[in-house]
């Protein structure tokens, strides 16, 4: 619905944003950054909503996974939040126990990207396959933190 | 009848002779099918002939690879080779003894007494784990070998297993030729050989073998996407970081090239599943390792990989952000908040690491690898070593000969068709080179990628002179079937006449390229037998009729410290032989070349340097009772402590200020004639080398005391010991051994005085009284 011009201006690569505050001076840089905070509050709220619509069409399978993460990447702060209180102690614990969150978030992302139908790459690849692999890999991961514990 | 049966039979390879009744009966039909079926046994369809021909090529390569590393077994016998070696095999030995607990747990008192080593937490096990394994599994085999014999086999057996990875990593980079090319080449490559010859059983000869393995199941991980190659990657840098303290080198190759296929627009989604699981995986297994401990989150060495890491994570999530949303303004806002808030955290988090000191900067070791001269200048141990010198020309020629110009046309090959797999063998031969030019020991970590990519020139350029050569058959063929007078056959007619230039062009390349690779293998079996098959233990000279002369005397001196000496003597040596004392004279040492602690090591060279009183008394605080000096005056031995002894007191000076260098020179110069400086005419070093040397006359026409290693009279030829005592001297004065006096007995000076006294009493009154 948009007309071609408008399309045409938002083309570029994006680390020219970051350049461009950059290289500004410093007067009219507090400018735009004001201009741009406002902006930006009302893209937030544009954005998480497109955001939201787009997500709700994805399959219930990938959902899934995609939660298995986020609980993963939760119990990893929560391990970095109690470091900061208590103190890093036994350290090869520490790291185990923030590494296997970690590890099992990175795992599922894999086998999200192998299992997601839209991906080319993975077309030929059976599910049962990407998910067999995905189990030896979280069964190694598990036997070395398990060792790693002390 | 009879007389057409034999023919038959001659004819028949798999000969059975229940078969003749049957010719007999039917001789005309079965004569004309029985050759075609001979020929039919034999002729296999072309893809299983080429399948053949590999195999027998890979075999072969695979022998050739064992077999040429061991001239020094066949010249000397079956002995392990130099200095570190000699650690490598009394680690494994003990392993075998008293089993993995014990080792894992090993506190060594035998060595830099009184300070001990942890060696279970200070070594990379994975050398000692493979050679007990093997060891393990031919006893149960029941084939009752010795392990000295496992130790010196392990190297080129795991020289072959590097052809076999060379063959798959140059197949998934190229094709099945570039593949065996390269299995060919890197079974005879010098630079190989070197460090892996029968006998030198040092970490170099497995971990290269796990490098290449390493980057060929990472790049098949790449190349395929798939998890499970990515664990058998994250497995083989296990290996590798149990075997070698390079691995360095891998964890900072495989972010560097993650990092160029980003930059390139080369990414995908495998290489986000390759690299992670990988990188996760892999972190976690070589934690494992104690001597590496927690440096893969808190040493700068490590930090390209997490950096990365990072990267990949922020990078993909805003590419499915991307996917995701179809408003491209939007997605540019939230772009914008995300890269500034990621790169702002990213750069946080690093500067307040380094700064705090809780990611320690690069260690010296790597951090001269970046900065050659930092080293010399400031910890003066890593400048001294010998294999951290940096390479010259002649020895990259020597060690790669016909490999070093093919390189660049491997190179161009390369960027002809560019592919994930290409691009990071290119990397990694570029990255590589770069190292062999600043240490001579990296050569060794070039070597595979220089054979990979030569390999790769080799087997297409011989591909499409293949092609020249056999194409003109076929033009003449659609020559003939086309025949006619139209433009093309005039066309045709004007290639026939260019095809003979061509083919007789392409063939004159062919055998010149096949001269130059029998060139290569002339030069490395001639640089194997004559350079790198010394086991530096032994040395070898010829005698004045052409004999061969064998000097022994290390051995000789170790067992006679092994037979005449307490068992809890302590023996004081530069470090270079610490090692060797601690494995076959089973006894404690000062400091051997594991050079960990820089201020023992600079009091026994301040020792070594200073008079002979003032070394007395350190060598009473150490409580040594024996000192051992190397020495090649008699025999021209080069390596000997005195050519040594200005880095004994470049690293003495280093710590203890009293001891300078210009107090040891002569105008800048090195001398130990009449002309040299008094403090080194009367230091401990040049007492102990030059000990009753002065009255052995050494070579016809020279006066006595010549010194044949540097081709001089020596100055100082009368020296008097007084602290020490000489204990052995080997048969070619290699090897000297004094032992240290205990201090005086206060008590037995008055006895004897008493003694004295009533005897000349005793005397006195016979004469008076008689």
């Amino acid at each position: 619905m948009r007309s071609a011009s408008e399309h045409d201006k938002v083309e570029g690569f994006p680390v020219h944003f970051a350049l461009n505050l950059v290289l500004v001076s410093s007067e009219s840089r507090s400018k735009v950054l004001l201009a741009m905070a406002r902006s930006t509050s009302k893209d937030a709220q544009a954005l998480l909503h497109s955001f939201r619509s787009a997500y709700a069409a994805t399959p219930t399978n990938l959902k899934i996974i995609d939660l298995y993460v986020g609980f993963a990447v939760f119990t990893a702060l929560i391990q970095i939040a109690y470091i900061a209180i208590v103190g890093s102690f036994p350290f090869n614990a520490f790291l185990s126990g923030l590494l296997s969150c970690i590890g099992t978030a990175v795992l599922a992302v894999c086998l999200r990207i192998q299992v997601n139908r839209e991906n080319k790459e993975f077309k030929d690849l059976p599910p049962e396959r990407a998910f067999a692999d995905f189990v030896l890999c979280n069964l190694v991961l598990h036997l070395v933190i398990m060792n790693f514990l002390g | 009848m009879v007389g057409k049966a034999e023919p038959v039979n001659g004819s028949v390879k798999s000969g059975s002779n229940q078969s003749i009744p049957a010719t007999m009966q039917s001789p005309l039909k079965k004569s004309d099918l029985i050759p075609n079926l001979s020929l039919k046994t034999l002729k296999l369809k072309t893809k299983q002939q080429e399948l053949l021909i590999r195999v027998s090529i890979l075999c072969l390569v695979y022998v050739l690879a064992f077999i040429t590393r061991l001239f020094s077994v066949l010249r000397y016998e079956s002995m392990i080779h130099e200095f570190d070696p000699y650690f490598n095999y009394r680690t494994t030995l003990f392993l075998t003894e008293k089993g993995f607990y014990e080792f894992w747990n090993w506190f060594d008192s035998e060595s830099w007494y009184p300070l001990g080593r942890i060696i279970g937490g200070t070594l990379y096990p994975g050398l000692m784990v493979t050679a007990a394994i093997i060891y393990w599994l031919l006893r149960f085999l029941r084939f009752a070998i010795h392990i000295r014999e496992v130790c010196v086999l392990t190297a080129p057996f795991f020289a072959s297993n590097t052809t076999l990875v060379a063959y798959f990593f140059g197949k998934e980079v190229w094709d099945s030729g570039a593949g065996l090319v390269a299995a060919a080449l890197i079974a005879i490559c010098p630079g190989y050989i070197s460090r892996s010859v029968a006998g030198s059983y040092d970490n170099e000869g497995v971990a290269i073998f796990a490098l290449l393995l390493t980057f060929y199941l990472f790049v098949k991980a790449v190349n395929t996407g798939s998890l499970a190659w990515a664990l058998a990657s994250a497995f083989a840098y296990f290996y590798m970081v149990s075997a070698w303290g390079g691995y360095v080198f891998i964890i900072n190759l495989i972010p560097l090239y993650v990092l160029v296929l980003l930059i390139t627009g080369r990414y995908s989604m495998r290489l986000y599943v390759a690299y992670n699981s990988m990188y996760v995986l892999g972190m976690l297994l070589a934690m494992q390792i104690r001597f590496v401990g927690f440096q893969h989150v808190q040493s700068g060495e490590h930090m390209a990989a997490m950096g990365v890491f990072f990267l990949l994570q922020v990078f993909f999530f805003l590419d499915w952000v991307k996917h995701l949303l179809s408003d491209t303004k939007l997605f540019q806002a939230f772009l914008r908040i995300t890269v500034t808030t990621a790169i702002g955290v990213g750069a946080i988090a690093l500067g307040v690491g380094m700064a705090s000191g809780y990611i320690s900067p690069w260690t010296g070791r790597f951090y001269s690898l970046l900065d050659p001269t930092y080293a010399k200048d400031h910890i003066p141990i890593i400048a001294s070593v010998s294999e951290h010198q940096p390479t010259a020309w002649s020895s990259f020629m020597f060690d790669f000969h016909i490999l070093l110009f093919l390189f660049p046309a491997g190179l161009y090959f390369c960027f002809k068709r560019l592919s994930d797999a290409t691009i990071f063998i290119v990397m990694y031969g570029l990255t590589s080179m770069y190292f062999a030019g600043v240490m001579v020991r990296l050569i060794l970590v070039a070597t595979p990628a220089v054979c990979l990519i030569s390999a790769i020139a080799v087997s297409a350029t011989i591909k499409n002179l293949t092609l020249v050569a056999r194409a003109k058959s076929k033009v003449t063929q659609t020559g003939s079937v086309r025949g006619s007078s139209s433009s093309k056959g005039s066309s045709k007619a004007s290639l026939d006449q260019s095809q003979p230039f061509q083919r007789n062009g392409a063939i004159a390349l062919l055998l010149g390229a096949f001269y130059l690779l029998s060139k290569y293998a002339t030069h490395c079996t001639w640089v194997t037998s004559e350079a790198y098959s010394s086991p530096s233990i032994v040395l070898a000279a010829r005698g004045a009729h052409g004999n061969r002369v064998i000097f022994d005397d290390y051995r000789e001196a170790y067992f006679w410290l092994r037979k005449n000496t307490p068992p809890d003597a302590k023996v004081m040596s530069w470090w270079d032989y610490g090692y060797q004392i601690t494995a076959m004279g089973n006894r404690t040492v000062i400091v051997d070349n594991n050079t960990w602690n820089n201020t023992h090591i600079a009091t026994v060279g301040r020792a070594m340097s200073s008079y002979e009183d003032e070394a007395y008394e350190i060598m009473r605080s150490l409580d040594v009772d024996y000192v051992l000096v190397v020495f090649g005056g008699v025999t021209g031995y080069s390596s000997d402590d005195i050519n040594k002894f200005l880095w004994m007191v470049r690293i003495g000076g280093g710590v203890f200020p009293v001891i300078k260098e210009p107090d040891y020179l002569v105008n800048g110069e090195y001398r130990v004639d009449k002309g040299a400086a008094p403090k080194m005419l009367n230091c401990l070093m040049y007492k102990l080398s030059y000990y009753r040397f002065g009255e052995l006359t050494t070579e016809y026409g020279k006066p006595p005391g010549y010194d044949r290693a540097r081709g001089v009279e020596i100055g100082n030829k009368d020296i008097k010991l007084e602290y020490l005592e000489e204990a052995f001297t080997t048969s070619n004065w290699i090897v000297r051994i004094y032992k240290v006096k205990p201090p005086n007995n206060r008590w037995e000076r008055t006895m004897f005085h008493i003694y004295l006294g009533t005897v000349l009493r005793y005397h006195f009154q016979a004469m008076f009284h008689s």
